[in-house]
């Protein structure tokens, strides 16, 4: 009781301006919040003027390197001219199309088999070697062979796509699978769950943080796959974009593309981040956020 | 039919084996029966094999050698009729309490909205009523094992097999879910195995505690509580046949845990 006392009274003082000590540490984030962008934008600029002047002074061959300030006017004219494939829209509307076509569809393989395979250790003791093997092989010289088979068009670059984004999905799907908490499919066999049960409404909630980690690296890959395809042999996309801007010894034009597909990669990952935001309610709050 | 034990083991032993490759025993040789409506507490060293016990009975493992019976009928595969509050957290940490709670019904097939109506009666009873919508990481470890008793009562279970359900609950709310249980268990005529590693809640609930041996768990000594029924926690502690039964109970299972004990210390140096 005696120690109870002073803490109490010790405890008194720091907690007579506890508003203002919220207040200042609220501050103090948000200062810290409006450096960091700052700096990010600091950099930035520093990296894009660096290069313009680097260019224009010829300490690096402008005609190689290109520069920023012809990139930004390659960017402007297609925006405002179109490619000569087409208007720039059209050119990201097929890559995305492609590299989303290829993503769900490898996501849906990968999931679906990662699952069963985990689920069913037959299955994995049957599939596992093949699985290894394929995953050795170097997959982005399926591309050209895509080519022949599926020819010009989407078909060929969804492949790719599919490949890429397959198996990423596949192991973390398995491992998630595989990982399921014990306890958790125990629990779920006494309350009453079949085996299809236990899979549907165990393993796979379970796995989704395991499948999600997968997701955002694996668009990634869908993209590459839809880009590579496109730039061995295609009529639309940004892939060929590049592909007509090298021939024309036009490095601005390849910059160009690149720096629309940086773009196109940012967005769709802010979208993933925010579906995954959605789903994962039923999560703590990562430890990482705050900072 | 009413002379069918509810659970009957007979020599049953369960084996493991380790990542070494070596055989471990659990289990060995273990005899034991449980009435229908009979409250059992089950009292042993740490590490004995008191939780692999239940999981025998459950379903959940099958016993190396010896036989286990539910109802007269040898155990193959999860009963229905079982149900198993684990020692370890196992309410599912994606659905909210309320959809925790109903998940059992709901995986027997019963239509949603009586699910949610007896999932919410037994919110009610184990007190977290206002907390339905909460996802488990934002309940207290207490609360979180309060929902996993709501979850298995909600079946309706006529054999209750409960590994420490109270060991992560504070001293008052241990005792008012010990008289809640022994309320409940009055009511359903279940039969209860009750793993425990504290005496005073073993004799305060239980019609007989079983005192396992040290590793692998055989029974050692089964006590008979023959103390009045019905009984509240805290009263029934203050009887002078309470700690007559609380000594002669502790002089045997004491003797086990020094053996536990000594092991754990050879082993170590
Ligand atoms: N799946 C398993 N594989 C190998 N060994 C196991 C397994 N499960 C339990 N054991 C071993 O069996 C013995 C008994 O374990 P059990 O969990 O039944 O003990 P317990 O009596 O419940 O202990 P506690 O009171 O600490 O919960 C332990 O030595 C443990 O290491
Ligand atoms: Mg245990």
């Amino acid at each position: 009781m005696p120690l109870e006392t002073a803490s109490a009274v010790a405890g008194k003082p720091p907690a007579a301006a506890p508003v203002s000590r919220t207040e200042a540490r609220e501050r103090a984030a948000r200062n810290r919040k409006l450096t960091v962008y700052g700096a990010r934008v600091a950099v930035l600029l520093a990296f894009l003027g660096l290069w313009e002047v680097c260019a224009r002074t010829e300490v690096i061959d402008p005609f190689n390197f290109s520069q920023p300030s012809r990139i930004w006017d390659q960017i402007w004219q297609w925006v405002t001219h179109g490619t000569a494939q087409g208007s720039l829209g059209e050119q990201i509307g097929y890559t995305l199309y492609e590299a989303l076509t290829g993503w769900v569809i490898g996501v849906i393989g990968g999931v679906l088999l990662g699952i069963a395979l985990g689920r069913i250790r037959f299955l994995a003791d049957v599939f596992g070697p093949y699985i290894k093997v394929l995953n050795a092989i170097p997959r982005i010289v399926l591309a050209p062979i895509f080519l022949i088979w599926f020819g010009l068009g989407p078909a060929s670059k969804v492949a790719s796509a599919v490949v890429l984004v397959f198996f990423p999905v596949f192991f973390n799907a398995f491992q998630g699978a595989r990982e399921v908490d014990r306890n958790l499919v125990a629990n779920a066999r006494i309350l009453g769950a079949d085996n299809r049960k236990v899979t549907l409404q165990v393993v796979i909630p379970a796995a989704t943080t395991w499948i999600f980690t997968s997701l955002h690296v694996s668009f990634g890959f869908a993209l590459i796959g839809a880009i590579v395809g496109e730039y061995i042999g295609a009529t639309k996309g940004l892939g060929l974009l590049v592909a007509a801007a090298q021939g024309t010894f036009n490095a601005a034009g390849v910059y160009a593309a690149m720096t629309i597909l940086a773009v196109v990669a940012l967005l769709t990952e802010g979208l993933l981040t925010f579906a995954e935001k959605k789903l994962f309610r039923w999560k703590p709050a990562d430890a990482g956020d705050g900072r | 039919m009413n002379t069918t034990p509810a659970i009957e083991l007979t020599g049953a032993t369960k084996r493991f084996r380790t990542p070494s490759g070596a055989l471990h025993t659990a289990v060995r040789d273990l005899d034991l029966t449980v009435a229908q409506g009979e409250f059992v507490a089950v009292v042993g060293p740490t590490g004995c094999g008191k939780s692999t016990t239940l999981t025998l009975v459950s379903g959940l493992e099958e016993p190396t050698e010896g036989e286990v019976l539910v109802y007269g009928e040898p155990v193959r595969g999860i009963d229905p009729k079982v149900g198993f509050v684990f020692q370890q957290d196992a309410v599912f940490p994606w659905r909210t309490v309320l959809s925790n709670v109903m998940a059992g019904p709901r995986f027997r097939g019963v239509p949603a909205a009586e699910a949610r109506e007896r999932a919410r009666d037994w919110l009610g009873r184990v007190g977290l009523a206002a907390f339905e919508d909460r996802y488990p990481h934002q309940l207290s470890g207490g609360m979180r094992k309060r929902v996993a008793l709501a979850q298995t009562f909600v079946n309706d279970p006529a054999i209750l097999l409960m590994d420490e359900p109270f060991s992560a609950l504070d001293v008052q709310t241990r005792a008012l879910m010990s008289d809640q249980l022994l309320e409940l268990w009055a009511g359903t005529g279940s039969s209860v195995v009750f793993v425990t590693h504290d005496l005073d809640e073993a004799i305060a609930l239980a019609d007989r505690v079983v005192v396992m041996t040290a590793g692998p768990a055989t029974v050692k000594e089964i006590f008979t509580v023959d103390l009045p029924r019905p009984r509240t926690v805290e009263a029934v502690r203050l009887e002078p046949r309470f700690v007559e039964l609380y000594r002669e109970i502790w002089a045997s299972l004491g003797e086990e845990v020094r053996i536990t004990r000594e092991r754990g210390a050879g082993r170590a140096a």
